[in-house]
């Protein structure tokens, strides 16, 4: 457990006092940290929140946003919904997946990217549109995979 | 041509999103006005009269929604849903990241006049710039004395949190909402009772959705009258549509309720582009049937819409164009499904699960003679038999696509490949 941690605790239980409501603003933030979160992070988050192991277990794992897997320092969410299938989105995963030489869902060796599938962003404006560490990149045709993998991104 | 008639008035004002600016433009003289000549019960009179209609999907009048509290001296909480996740919709993205005290005002006000003393924005996950400016845009909100104890010496009270879900679209879903707002697993509640009676922490809970609530300072500034000028008796006001597909501009536009599919697509949205012809259109999210292009002159109110065979639900209008291959577009739309059902009851976890299974395999050739009526087989096993409407939702296009491209589902199966070579990316073959 990281020292700071009891702090952040201590604040989302402040800002969220009723019922388990702190417990997904505490995984954003020591996820935000770490990039992931560990089985052990889980324990410790369940400590300072003083709920059961099984249960933090069990939230975590229902969003598909809190990582239960290490990840890259990238994370690209790249929509394949049906508005950004129209625009290409399926061709952007293809060379997105020849590029960094791994398959949807997995991590790059080095471990600089991770590639991830998402539903639809609520950015169909965008199309076809990713996020990088859930930030905005969009409209990205195929042809601009390698921009994509380039850009800078705040965290 | 973007018109933009109302909430998306200040779409181009530069830094429209801070307190200093959104003044400059009129903002919060709304709430100076609600505080102080209205009385709670009449601002929930004042928008029964206006006619506001939920904008999260339902269509369900909100004065009348507010009306439901119980008077009982509970807490009473106001829960505004920015989760918006229903593929083809991307209108409260827009209204939070660009114009954040528009919908934090709308809140303030609502929250009076239902007598609220806390309000919470659920917003998606993914909504990470979004929650940020909204944050932010509260922060500016309490140092202005819009927010914190006796705001504007009224005697009213109001905190406003923010809170960030992770990635889970059944969220969306009121009842799964407040419990992911309470620590839990989005997993929907029984309802009755409904989150009027027994909402958040178990109070009685108003969810409405941003544009909804986005609409109500409107109102106040212009009146019930105003809003009830456009539109139709039943539908009133203004609408925020998302088109997207092969349309030259896809975007947002605000139109007056009414207005032509048409009118929407060919001059809002600039037209089909380059050599591209209508297939069908979803008018309202992933979750209504389609509509074919001779049903391109139905006015976008919800009466209309419902009429001609399908729901103007969220607004999220997607444009299918000659190109698209219809049994790929249905399998993408059913995968969303079964990637995003919460696994709760059978119907829907296992439904999709199959449904998406016999589409891919019906795309890629290997399909056969019996798989359509399988997969008519079982929706009718899922319809109206879910826990949630989420199970429902799954069916809407599927079912619609099958019926009005029964021929291109079977020369899948005959000619055991796609006929349209799933040529949905121009410039690739693969
Ligand atoms: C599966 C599912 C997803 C939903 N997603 C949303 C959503 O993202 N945003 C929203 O406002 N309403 C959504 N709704 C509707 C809400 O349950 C609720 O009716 C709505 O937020 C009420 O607000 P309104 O009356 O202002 O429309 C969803 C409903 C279902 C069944
Ligand atoms: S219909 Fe689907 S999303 Fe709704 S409760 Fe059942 S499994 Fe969950
Ligand atoms: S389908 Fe990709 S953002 Fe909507």
């Amino acid at each position: 457990m990281k020292p700071e941690w009891k702090e952040w605790a201590q604040e989302a239980k402040a800002e969220f006092p009723k019922a388990n409501s702190a417990l997904l603003p505490l995984l954003h933030r020591i996820q935000r940290a770490e990039g992931w979160l560990a089985p052990e992070t889980l324990s410790d988050v369940a400590e300072l929140l003083n709920l059961p192991v099984q249960y933090v277990e069990s939230v975590a794992s229902f969003y598909s946003l809190y990582f239960k897997q290490p990840v890259g320092k990238k994370v690209v969410h790249v929509c394949v919904g049906l508005s950004c299938m129209l625009a290409g989105s399926d061709e952007l995963m293809h060379r997105l997946e020849e590029k960094l030489g791994v398959s949807q869902g997995q991590t790059t060796p080095d471990g600089a990217y991770t590639l991830l599938e998402a539903e639809c962003l609520a950015a169909c404006d965008l199309a076809p549109v990713a996020q990088v560490n859930l930030r905005y990149k969009g409209p990205v045709p195929p042809e601009k995979a390698d921009e994509l993998l380039k850009e800078e991104v705040s965290s | 041509m973007s018109q933009t008639f109302y909430l998306l008035r200040n779409r181009e004002v530069p830094q429209i999103g801070h307190m200093d600016v959104y003044r400059e433009h009129g903002g919060y003289d709304a709430l100076k006005k609600s505080l102080a000549e209205f009385e709670p019960e009449q601002l929930v009179d004042l928008v029964k009269r206006s006619g506001l209609r939920g904008r999260g999907g339902a269509g369900f009048p909100t004065g009348v929604k507010w009306g439901f509290l119980p008077k009982d001296g509970r807490p009473r909480y106001l829960v505004v849903n920015s989760d918006e996740a229903e593929p083809g919709t991307f209108k409260d993205r827009e209204l939070i990241e660009n114009n954040p005290h528009q919908l934090i005002e709308g809140m303030i006000i609502s929250s009076y006049a239902i007598g609220a003393g806390q309000a919470y924005v659920y917003c998606r996950g993914e909504f990470l710039k979004g929650s940020e400016e909204l944050a932010r845009a509260v922060k500016e909100a309490y140092a202005a004395g819009f927010l914190g104890e006796n705001i504007l010496g009224s005697g009213f009270s109001l905190d406003i949190f923010v809170y960030r879900g992770a990635g889970a679209y059944i969220c969306g879903e009121e009842s799964a909402l407040l419990e992911s707002l309470e620590g839990r697993r989005g997993n929907p509640r029984l309802k009755p009772p409904f989150p009027a009676v027994a909402g958040l922490y178990g109070m009685p809970t108003i969810v409405n959705n941003v544009e909804t609530i986005t609409n109500v300072p409107a109102i106040v500034t212009h009146g019930a009258e105003w809003y009830t000028s456009m539109g139709t008796e039943k539908s009133p006001g203004l609408k925020i549509m998302s088109v997207s597909g092969k349309v030259n501009r896809p975007g947002n536009y605000e139109i007056p309720l009414a207005t032509p599919l048409r009118t929407l697509i060919e001059e809002y949205a600039g037209g089909m582009q380059e050599g591209r012809s209508i297939k069908c259109v979803i008018p309202g999210g992933s979750s209504v049937p389609l509509l074919m292009p001779d049903k391109l002159d139905t006015p976008l109110d919800y009466e209309s819409v419902l009429q001609a065979g399908s729901m103007l639900g969220s607004g999220g209008c997607i444009v299918l164009d000659d190109t698209v291959c219809i049994v790929r577009a249905a399998a993408r739309l059913v995968k969303f499904y079964r990637e995003e059902s919460c696994g709760k009851c059978t119907p829907c976890r296992e439904g999709t699960y199959w449904m998406t299974d016999v589409l891919d395999r019906i795309e890629a050739g290997a399909g056969n003679e019996a798989d359509l009526d399988m997969l008519l087989d079982i929706a009718d096993n899922m319809n109206g038999k879910c826990f949630c409407p989420l199970g429902d939702a799954s069916l809407g296009f599927m079912v619609s696509a099958i019926k009005h491209f029964r021929d291109e589902f079977e020369a899948h199966v005959r000619e055991h490949r796609c006929p349209l070579g799933a040529k949905v990316y121009d410039t690739v073959n693969y």
